[in-house]
């Protein structure tokens, strides 16, 4: 049978909520998690003293010290390793890599030791580290500021692989995030970072300050790793998507008046399938949206699940939309990112088949 | 026309390859004892010469001289002698094993069995080694590891406490100061270093013990962990065995060439040491000084043991298909075994006689362990580990994902 999509779980006593952006509520998250825990560390470029180039560590060391949070030399490989062998020891690292552009050079950390460490050495050795990224595009980033590379991580076993999409979830997946004792990829939409977008790049960006997402619990709460959110519930067709695109699905579903259930996996491997099939037995109709290139993006793994789980109750073909399968470029910033229009035009062809 | 001549791209090669002998004079070896000792508060620029000398203990008579003979007595070193032995004779039994197909892959030692042994007694319970696949003398120097169990890994048997999930010679025994063997090159470097940091930011006063190769000092890990050991003062000592070769290249190829891997600690700002990695003595007091200075919060040291990999890289490998096939005899650091026996001989703590029992004592030890070993059967045999158990571990705990493949295989 199938399970209800799983809520929050937030300690009654410190649900004082207050308006926060995403970046407050990641950094929230950090200094909960650096108070109840001296065995979290945190610890990238420009993260120390700085407060990182998006100012989502700002104020931990001059809270913390400079042995809990600090600023590392410009090596990926580097910060993972050294996080790796940190966790060998027992502590819990939380390292940032300035854009997920830049992950490349710890590949072989990631993908070669912390992801394998538990089941090599039969659970002698964890990686419990939390390495976070800021991903996706719509902000002119270019080539190597605008990149989503999560089906990269979820390919790799032993690795978790997060995205919220608002500074709700943020917090409270990032708090899930270092508690877990996996080691977990934790993508952050920077188009997301000050408010909630759409796609419609013309029209100014509305702050978190004006939207309920906003309003996060100043103290420790967790949203569950493995659990998705129905972000809008819908009856015509299923929307599986993650990030910024959950906004822009939102919008294109507004716009287009189809009744689109919008699922936010924000666990995107492993992920809450049970809220999946749920919604497409449901609805008979799903289109996967993405900002990442198309070709074996996780848009394909999301399709391919439905298709050997709901082919039954499918009435059409399974759509998926993402970026298209080219580096992200500069001035073709609104051709290349899947705006409105074309997650609308999916959200029509799935509809008429 | 330009006035230069056309350019040329250098390729090293070593001096020796089949059916010649090697010129071993590129090592610039010092004499026993005349390399300086410093204050382990030493400044690493004050380490340059002796990153490029060579440190040795043990002279020509087989007597310790010169400022790095150690105080160490002779129960250590004949401890030290038996692991090394011990060692050796597991390294053969094991090789046969492969050649018997009891284990599919083997990686021996030969002639290193000095730098791990004599490390490890100069490290202190609770540091962490992040090893290679070649430091199984850290394991097999200690009493609370059993001949046994190591073999049950290197058989993927039932008593396997790696389940068989890794290739044999990559153990894991974090209780015994032993980090998880990775098939990576390099990836332990920058990890020990992360471990040390660790144990600096709670207050510890455990140190961390890092490994590599010479060729595998080309890979960005290892600049990586100089880097992060330097800027942090990592409690570290990060060990460079150079034994000439990685599988058919020789260390030329990896940067070796008119130069020293030592000499890229000083580079790199660490405090560097060059030592004759088959003198226990030596090994023993370099470890020791490394020790110190990183348990003394005066930062990381980086040592190039000398040595020289008698063996082939593995089981895989043939080297006189690269090398000449003496060269081993030829090495001019010697074996580092016959080395301390004669020390000691000459020390009137051992003898020809004790050394030929001990010998067979430790050959019937090593036989009844592979016995034991393999009543929990061998790879030959089949009894491995459970298929349900390849999808434990890969998760703290088991995603529906893992579940149904479980399921879908059947067991």
């Amino acid at each position: 049978m199938l399970t209800e999509v799983k809520q929050p779980v937030v300690e009654a006593a410190e649900a004082i909520s207050k308006p926060m952006t995403m970046i407050q509520a990641l950094r929230s998250a950090m200094d909960v998690m650096m108070g109840r825990d001296s065995d979290v560390v945190v610890f990238g470029q420009d993260v120390g003293y700085f407060g990182g180039v998006f100012r989502v560590t700002e104020g931990l060391q001059a809270k913390y010290g400079k042995t809990r949070c600090f600023d590392t030399p410009i090596s990926e490989g580097g910060i993972v390793g050294v996080a790796v062998g940190m966790g060998a020891y027992g502590l819990r690292p939380v390292v940032e890599i300035q854009f997920a552009d830049y992950f490349y050079p710890a590949s072989d950390q990631i993908v070669s030791e912390a992801a394998r460490l538990r089941h090599r050495s039969v659970g002698d050795f964890t990686s419990p580290i939390t390495i976070r990224m800021p991903c996706g595009g719509g902000i002119y980033g270019g080539q190597t500021h605008s990149q989503s590379p999560e089906a990269l991580f979820t390919h790799v076993c032993g690795l978790r692989t997060v995205m919220p999409s608002n500074p709700y979830d943020a917090k409270g997946l990032l708090i899930s995030a270092i508690e877990c004792n996996d080691p977990v990829i934790f993508l952050e939409p920077k188009r997301l970072y000050n408010g909630p977008f759409d796609g419609h790049h013309d029209r100014p960006v509305v702050p978190w300050s004006k939207h309920a997402m906003g309003n996060v619990p100043e103290g420790y709460y967790t949203v569950p790793l493995e659990s998705a959110a129905v972000f809008r519930p819908g009856t015509q067709l299923t929307v599986l998507t993650y990030g910024t695109m959950t906004w822009v699905a939102e919008c294109a579903a507004r716009e287009t008046g189809i009744d689109a259930e919008i699922i936010d996996l924000r666990s995107i491997w492993p992920l809450d399938l049970d809220t999946i099939l749920h919604s497409v037995k449901k609805t008979g109709r799903c289109v996967v949206v993405h900002e990442a290139t198309k070709t074996s993006g996780f848009g394909a793994e999301l399709s391919a699940l439905v298709q050997e789980h709901c082919f039954y109750q499918l009435e059409a073909p399974i759509e998926r939309v993402a970026g298209w399968d080219t580096p992200y470029p500069h001035a073709q910033e609104w051709a290349y990112f899947p705006g409105p229009d074309r997650v609308g035009a999916a959200f029509k062809r799935a509809m008429e088949a | 026309m330009s006035a230069h001549t056309a350019l040329r791209l250098h390729v090293p090669e070593p001096s020796g390859r089949p059916g010649c002998v090697t010129d071993f004079s590129y090592l610039q070896l010092s004499g026993a004892g005349i390399v300086r000792k410093p204050p382990v508060d030493t400044s690493h620029f004050d380490t340059t010469d002796l990153a490029y000398a060579l440190i040795s203990v043990l002279d020509h008579d087989d007597r310790a001289v010169g400022p790095w003979a150690p105080e160490i007595d002779s129960t250590r070193l004949r401890k030290g002698l038996r692991a090394m032995m011990k060692t050796r004779i597991f390294d053969a039994r094991m090789t046969i094993a492969q050649r018997q197909r009891k284990t599919s892959f083997y990686m021996q030692c030969y002639g290193e069995e000095a730098i791990a042994i004599a490390q490890a007694a100069a490290l202190q319970q609770g540091d962490m080694c992040f090893p290679t696949y070649r430091q199984q003398g850290l394991l097999l120097s200690r009493d609370d590891v059993s001949m046994s169990e190591l073999i049950c890994q290197l058989m993927s048997n039932e008593a396997d406490p790696m389940k068989g999930r890794q290739l044999p010679v990559f153990y894991s025994y974090k209780r015994a100061g032993f980090f998880s063997i990775s098939g990576n090159l390099a990836t332990q470097y920058p990890q020990a270093v992360g471990w040390a940091m660790a144990s600096a930011i709670k207050g510890d006063t455990r140190i961390a013990s890092a490994w590599i190769g010479d060729g595998a000092t080309a890979e960005s890990d290892f600049h990586t962990a100089l880097t992060f050991a330097q800027v942090y003062r990592a409690p570290v000592i990060l060990n460079v065995v150079n034994n000439q070769w990685a599988i058919s290249t020789f260390q030329a190829i990896a940067g070796g060439e008119s130069s020293t891997f030592a000499a890229r600690g000083v580079g790199c700002g660490i405090a560097s040491l060059r030592v004759d990695g088959n003198d226990f003595l030596a090994v023993f007091a370099a470890s020791q000084w490394a020790a110190e200075r990183a348990r003394s919060n005066q930062g990381p040291t980086l040592i190039e043991w000398v040595t020289y990999r008698a063996g082939g890289h593995s089981t895989s490998d043939d080297p006189s298909k690269y090398r000449p096939a003496d060269d081993w005899e030829r090495f001019p650091l010697g074996d580092p075994i016959e080395r301390l026996k004669r020390h000691l001989i000459v020390m009137g703590a051992w003898s020809d006689q004790e050394h030929v029992e001990v010998q067979r004592e430790l050959e019937v030890e090593a036989a009844a362990a592979q016995k034991e070993a393999e009543s929990h059967g061998t790879l030959l045999d089949g009894r491995v580990p459970s298929a349900a158990t390849i999808f434990d571990g890969v998760y703290e705990s088991m995603p529906d994902h893992l579940r149904r493949q479980r399921q879908e295989l059947g067991v």
